[in-house]
């Protein structure tokens, strides 16, 4: 564990530094990734132009959950994002010399290319949040302040679980970085919309299955005094988390078997 | 030069079908692509029900003709490069070691070299990871497909003439690693303007005010947003179909005239470095 974050420390120090060979293009990847995923919310500023609520929620409502995804995908994209490109590493054979290093595996994959310009979809997201939280009309109380940042760190960790399950994956499918993409990168733009907005079955889904309702879904409701549309009790807000903890569990055994299963390409 | 010109008509549908195949073998990544869309399909149509709900014939369409909209644009996505992928990373990686100038030694026209690949690539993308979303969104919700087949051809050209503007921009985007040796800033930008302005998020049509005429006249407008017009029956009539056509026309033909400008100024810089 010591040892894995300490080669973790290491592989993204030299990335960064990397990065910082061509300042310009890091400036504008940074702004640019802040720009694209502020462009979601641009698309839902605009439905907001025509109509005055969707499934229910006003504008700032949205925000909330608009934000607090984002802030959490990016926190679990900065850590551990790249952890999808090991199938590439798979079929080219580089993985071999990623297995003779005395560093864990996980850590060098979650570690490779290490993308600082990230902090552009976490800084967007917490700009977000921040004007939904300021702007909404909500009874504070002390557990719905701590509730707000517990949400944003569950929610990636629960993301980082999905991430290091899609590249245990991946191990069997071979190059199929994508559909880790549609539970993380689609999870996110699911849960940035009220979930009044979906099909019970597919709440039941992402709630009992992929547990992404915990990311934001359910911690939010609380906090905006709504009740969630599968009659679950207020009190699951704070389960967040443990499940979050919970999920890493069959991510991390899921790793484990694929990195057992690995043959070498031999290239 | 008789037999120059013969071979270059034989060399570009090669290269093309090189395109297709390299794309082909990657099987269990477009599965995984055509899993991804109809994923994503899911979650915008029921986000477009809430909205088409609220405001019946937001934007000029109806909901299955909005549902249409969704399912259409998953199948286009990655054959019309709409959120990245394609060539102009591999461009800009052989512009960075200097292969490119193998490239230009080579007796074809670079432009079109790349020009018939990427074809090639997003004509697989259409068939690999366009059918089968379709399909999917058609099973769970009542879209609105034409059944004339003069609507369907047109749109097929519509989608060809997409696919060329969207190569054109993305050849520019390419060359510009001739000036900064690291792409992937400009890369990040051009997928912004891509994603936003080409209809992606919203249709272009919901976008209000001045703002939504401008952004209907940009070239990304091409890149999806007319063919699906097309397809949707907003372009009624000859006129309109070759109104809509010859918008795309015109803009494939400025960019890519703008590319061979840009090329012509990289190459000279190509020589001045060699030299």
């Amino acid at each position: 564990m010591l040892e894995g974050l300490r080669g973790y420390r290491l592989i993204v120090g030299m990335w960064i530094r990397s990065t910082m060979t061509y300042r310009t293009s890091f400036v504008l990847t940074t702004f640019g990734q802040a720009a694209i995923t502020l462009l979601d919310f641009v698309a839902i500023y605009i439905m907001f132009s025509h109509v005055d609520a969707l499934g229910g929620f006003v504008l700032p409502e949205i925000a909330l959950l608009y934000g607090s995804c984002s802030a959490s995908l990016g926190l679990a994209d900065l850590l551990l994002g790249n952890t999808d490109r090991i199938g590439a590493r798979i079929r080219d054979g580089s993985l071999d010399t990623m297995l003779v290093r005395p560093v864990p595996v996980l850590a060098q994959v979650a570690a490779d290319r290490f993308a600082l310009r990230r902090l552009g979809r976490i800084g967007q997201g917490v700009g977000v949040m921040g004007w939904a939280v300021w702007t909404l009309d909500v009874d504070w109380t002390v557990g719905k302040v701590l509730l707000v940042p517990v949400m944003v760190l569950a929610g990636a960790a629960i993301f980082g679980a999905v991430m290091v399950a899609g590249a245990a994956f991946q191990f069997v499918s071979g190059d199929a970085a994508e559909v880790q993409n549609s539970f993380t990168y689609g999870g996110c733009t699911m849960l940035q919309y009220p979930p009044t907005v979906f099909a019970k079955d597919l709440l039941r889904g992402v709630t009992f299955i992929v547990p992404l309702a915990f990311v934001n879904w359910l911690p939010a409701l609380y906090v905006l005094g709504r009740p969630d549309p599968l009659g679950l009790p207020g009190w699951v807000a704070y389960l967040s988390p443990l499940v979050a903890f919970v999920v890493f569990l069959p991510a991390s055994l899921a790793w484990r078997a694929g990195g057992r299963s690995y043959r070498s390409t031999g290239s | 030069m008789q037999n120059g010109a013969l071979r270059a008509a034989g060399l570009y549908p090669a290269v093309a079908a090189g395109g297709f195949r390299r794309y082909a073998t990657y099987g269990t990544a477009t599965a995984a692509g055509v899993f991804t869309n109809t994923v994503f399909g899911f979650i915008v149509a029921y986000t477009y029900i809430a909205l088409w709900d609220e405001r019946p014939g937001l934007g000029g369409y109806d909901q299955a003709q909005a549902l249409t909209f969704v399912w259409v644009s998953q199948s286009l996505l990655a054959a019309a490069a709409l959120i990245g992928g394609g060539f102009q990373e591999e461009l800009q990686e052989r512009i960075r070691t200097g292969d490119v100038a193998v490239d230009l030694y080579r007796p074809a026209d670079l432009q079109l070299w790349w020009l018939a690949a990427d074809l090639g690539r997003a004509g697989f993308q259409l068939l690999g990871r366009g059918v089968l979303p379709l399909v999917a969104g058609a099973l769970a919700f009542p879209l609105a497909l034409p059944v004339d087949p003069v609507r369907w051809l047109l749109f097929l050209v519509s989608v060809l003439l997409a696919l060329v503007v969207s190569f054109a921009l993305r050849y520019m985007v390419g060359l510009v690693a001739f000036w900064l040796m690291d792409g992937a800033g400009i890369n990040v930008m051009a997928t912004v303007a891509s994603i936003f302005f080409s209809g992606m998020l919203l249709p272009l049509t919901v976008f209000p005010g001045g703002f939504g005429e401008l952004v209907r006249i940009l070239p990304w407008a091409a890149m999806l947003q007319v063919p699906m017009d097309v397809l949707l029956g907003e372009h009624a009539g000859a006129g309109g179909a070759a109104a809509a056509l010859g918008f795309q026309a015109g803009w494939a033909l400025v960019l890519l005239g703008t590319g061979r400008l840009l090329q012509s100024a990289a190459t000279r810089k190509v020589v001045v470095q060699g030299g």
